[in-house]
Formats: structure tokens, sequence, C-alpha cells
């Protein structure tokens, strides 16, 4: 659906010149949610605006369904683009026209019949859910909504992409789930690719197939969403994972020398990492059984991703030594990655 | 009523035929002047600054030459605008006296100021719209039609009204070559022939025209803010 083969983009200040985009190669399946995620100045606003060329690549080619937009004339981009969904972290919308009016916007001036626009800007707000909507201003609406119109607007036109430049980053955490979820229903419904770029883990985590990890104009690390998630070999990766983590909580306990963390001779302080996707058995209860020690749950942190659970748990392990040994090669021959923090 | 008119304001009552005449040709000079200025600064305008750098139509040689011509224009002085351009005004008008006379140092009074206006009005819209609309596959002049001078109507609505008001001063400067009108009336008598009361009469009038355009503009403004 989208690839990037060697994209460069540099901005030249009077001071310095800054590699925005450093040789970023991926590949986007059609039909997928592909995040793109890194902090603020990583690229990936100038990323997603190479895909629809609203900034041309200083170098590297980008084709998107095939078509190779690095070689298309300024009037063949214009063609093109309408084909290309995108939204905005701001929304965009034209204040001086109503929720219709906007959905309508890109379909006028374009020889559509005014019968075939109303009917069409009528679906929309269908998709959308804001048909009670539609003729309001902008200015009346909340941000949630105004972030609907600006999905229906740019859906107005059939795109078979849509790019995503923070559109939940001005919104508040209800109103982010809602427009998380319409633009998985969407996906289905349209089978529809989207990429999204965001600096919130958590928006890849809920909607994402796949993601890419951007820094520094790089994309460092890329991957199915299950397996970044579950094996991030990066560190920036494994800070985006850490800060929603509740795991992570464990080295604030253990450098304040917490009294939870504090251990009795003999116990073992560890960490049990779920990343392959097969733990679906009871395995603590049954460990705990199976080698008589007994295993105390400090801090978990499991969620389904893709159907499967990933994430951990931190336990106190307490028993026979050589149990807890026994215990942890068990762990390991059925896929838990075991880690010990303290003993 | 009369009796007491003509008590109060004897100057004035003795030429109300010529004070009817001075309204009207100080109406038509605002209309023309402004109607021909609106239509060249908004040209200009909407030009100064789609050809700034980064802009839709960049091209900065364009962009300096509107820019600087338009400062040069603005930082004469009217009175003296008035004098200089009268050999172009005898060359395009045939006259440099009498109310046509007056029409071109209007419109090159009124139109930098308007552009540069303009400028301001489009100057403030979030550049986002200007992006949405190139991610929707507009081109340049889509993107003037139906972004810059459709969403800054409210805008370029405060500068006609303030251009409209800034031109009544105008006309009035104008009066003293001769432009006719009702400065020219309230400097004949008012100043000249010592007759106050015919300078009051007409700032009155003056400030009803000054009024009725604002009460007009702060009407259209809200009509067309969403």
């Amino acid at each position: 659906m989208v690839r990037l083969e060697h994209v460069h983009k540099r901005f030249t200040t009077k001071r310095q010149a800054v590699e925005a985009v450093n040789d970023v190669s991926l590949q986007v399946r059609t039909g997928e949610i592909y995040g793109i995620i890194g902090y603020s100045g990583a690229g990936k606003s100038t990323l997603v605006r190479c895909i629809n060329m609203l900034e041309p690549p200083d170098s590297g080619k980008v084709y998107v369904d095939d078509v190779e937009m690095t070689s298309l004339s300024e009037r063949q981009l214009r063609a093109q683009r309408a084909r290309i969904g995108m939204i905005f972290q701001s929304f965009n919308l034209f204040a001086s026209r109503t929720v219709r009016g906007n959905i309508a916007y890109p379909l006028q001036h374009r020889g559509i019949p005014k019968e075939t626009i109303a009917a069409k800007v009528d679906e929309m707000l269908k998709l959308t859910g804001l048909e009670d909507k539609a003729d309001a201003y902008p200015s009346q609406l909340s941000g949630g909504q105004k972030q609907r119109v600006a999905i229906a607007r740019t859906l107005s036109t059939s795109p078979s992409l849509l790019l995503c430049d923070e559109a939940t980053s001005a919104l508040d955490p209800t109103t982010t789930h809602s427009i998380l979820q319409l633009l998985k229903d969407l996906n289905k419904k349209l089978s529809i690719t989207i990429i999204v770029i965001t600096h919130q883990i958590e928006v890849v985590k809920a909607i994402c197939d796949s993601v890419a990890v951007m820094e520094n104009g790089h994309v460092v690390e890329q991957g199915s969403v299950f397996d970044v998630f579950a094996n991030p070999r990066t560190r920036i990766a494994k800070q985006f994972i850490d800060s929603i983590s509740a795991l992570s909580k464990i080295d604030e306990f253990i450098a304040n020398n917490d009294p939870v963390v504090s251990l009795e001779p003999g116990q073992r302080l560890i960490r049990l990492h779920y990343g392959t996707k097969s733990t679906s058995e009871p395995l603590i209860t049954q460990v705990a059984r199976m080698f008589d020690i007994d295993l105390n749950i400090l801090l978990g942190d499991i969620e389904l991703v893709e159907g499967f659970p990933l994430g951990g748990t931190i336990c106190i392990a307490s028993g026979e030594r050589g149990h807890i040994d026994e215990a942890i090669a068990y762990f390991q021959k059925k896929g838990v990655v075991v880690e010990v923090i303290k003993q | 009523m009369n009796a007491f008119l003509n008590r109060l304001i004897p100057h004035v009552m003795g030429k109300l035929g010529e004070l009817g005449t001075s309204i009207w040709q100080t109406i038509v000079m605002v209309a023309v002047s402004g109607l021909v200025s609106l239509v060249i600064g908004l040209i200009l305008g909407v030009a100064l600054t789609v050809t700034r750098k980064g802009d839709v139509l960049e091209n900065v040689p364009v962009h300096q030459v509107l820019d600087k011509t338009i400062n040069i224009f603005r930082s004469i002085p009217f009175v003296i605008l008035l004098a200089l351009l009268i050999p172009l005004t005898r060359a395009i008008m045939g006259t440099a006296i009498g109310t046509r006379g007056a029409y071109v140092p209007l419109v090159f009074g009124t139109v930098p100021f308007f552009s540069r206006q303009i400028e301001a009005a489009i100057s403030h819209l979030d550049h986002g719209l200007v992006e949405a609309g190139r991610a929707m596959g507009n081109g340049p002049w889509e993107i003037v039609f139906r972004i810059y001078l459709r969403e800054s109507i409210p805008q370029i609505s405060r500068a006609t009204t303030i251009t409209f008001i800034s031109l009544i001063g105008l006309t009035a400067m104008a009066g003293s070559i001769g432009g006719g009108g009702l400065g020219d009336f309230a400097i004949r008598y008012g100043y000249q022939r010592n007759q106050p009361d015919v300078t009051w009469v007409t700032v009155l009038i003056l400030l009803a025209f000054v009024f009725l355009l604002q009460a007009i503009g702060d009407l259209v403004i809200r009509k067309t803010t969403h």
C-alpha cells in the first residue's frame, strides 16, 4: 500500500541543517493500521508529510498504491492527494462553513452533481455519528466532534489511505478513546489503510497492527505491535512501553528501599515477562503447586494484544533455594522471560 | 422650527442647496473611489500575501516590488500626494480639480492602506487550513478563493469598514484643492469666511456618515462570524 525507500528530508535554517527524516524505509500493508511513534522533534510529522508530498522528500522514493509519488507532476500530485485522506491535531476545519459545508468541501467544484454531494455528505454524517450537528458551525462543537467532522471531510472522497497526524493529541482521554474506536471501525468497515502518527504509546497499543519507532529522523525499530511490545530492542522503545507499564514502579520501590521489596533470607524478587504468543495456561498457580514455593505477586500488568497476553508480573518467590531454581527453569521452558531483580 | 434654525445656524440655512450638493459629492467620492480602491486593494493585498516566501504562489521579486511600492505610497502624506499626482490625474481624468480630479489621489491614498489590511486579514488565518486544503488536492487558486478569501470575510469586512471611514477623512482633505464635497464646503465657509455654524453642521453630518458606516460594518461582521 505504502512503501518508502531511503527517504531523506533536510531542513536548512540560517545556522544549521537538520535531517528531519534520515534514510527511512518502511512498508505499510493494505488494510492495516500502522503506527509511527516518537517524541516531538523525532521527524514523524515530516515523514507523514512525505507520504502525500506536502513535504517533498529530498531523496528517496515514496509509493502509494504502486504510484510513485515522488515522480508526479504538481497536477498529477493534486489528483493523487485527493485519494489520500489526512487529519490533524488541530482539526483544521473551515470556521466559515457549517459541518455540512466542511464535509462537502473536497467534493465541490469537481463537476459532481449537487444531489450526489448531498447524499455523500449524509452518508458521512451517519458514518461519523454527526447527523444532529449537520448545520452547526465548528465553533459550536467539542474537540471530539471537530475531529469527527475532519474525519468525515477527508473520507468524503473515499480515499484508500488515511494519514492521522497526532489526531488525538489535543483530546481528553475519553474522547481519545472514542476517536480511536471510530478509526478502528472505519478501518474494518471501509477496509481503509491508516497511518497514525503519535507520541502516545496508548494509541499504538489500542489500535495499531504494526509500529515504527522514530528517533532523530531514523526509524530505529519496527515490527508488529505484539513483537515490539513483547521484546523491545531499543532503549527508546523500552521507554515508551515502560511509560505505561505498572511494572516500571518497581524501580522506584527499589531505589527508595520501600518495605514492600525488603526480602527475608531465601526470598527472591523476580520479574516474569510474557513475550511469546503462548502464555495462556495458569502458570503461576501451577508452578507454585508443582515446586512447592510461594509466589507473592507485587505488581502485575497483563493485557491482551492481538488476542495474546502481553506484559508481566513482579513477584517475591519464597521457598527452598533449589525449588525456586527449578521453578525459574520451568518458567523459561514455557517461554517466560525471568529476571531476578533482587535476592 | 425654521425661525429657530435660522437663529441657530444662520449661515447654513442660507445655503441649504449648496450643502445638499456637497453631501452628494462626498457620497459619490467615497463610493466611487472606495469601490475602485477595494477592487485594486484586494488584488494587491492578495498578491502581496500569496507571493511571500513559503506561500502558495511564492515569488520573492514580485513580493519585494509590491511591498516597497506600498510602503512608499503609504509614507507620503495625503495632502502632498494630492499635489504630487496632479499630472497623472490630469492624464487619466482630463482634469485635476473638482470631484473628478479627486478620484485618482483618493484611490492612491486608499489602496496601500487597504492592501495592508487585506494582508493582515489573510495572514491571521491558521496555516493548518492551507495544509488541509493542499492535502485535499487544492491548487493555489483554490486556496486563494476557497480558503484565504472565504475564511477571512469577517476580517476583510472589518478592513473595509475602517477603509471607508478613513476615506471620508481623505475626501475632506481633497476638498482643500477644490475637490468639492463637505470638506470643501466647511473650509470655504466655516474657515475662510469664519462661519463656525457651517463647520459644526459639517462635522455633525460627517459623524453621522461614520456612525452609519460603522453600524453597517458591524452588522456584516456579526453576520459572517461563526
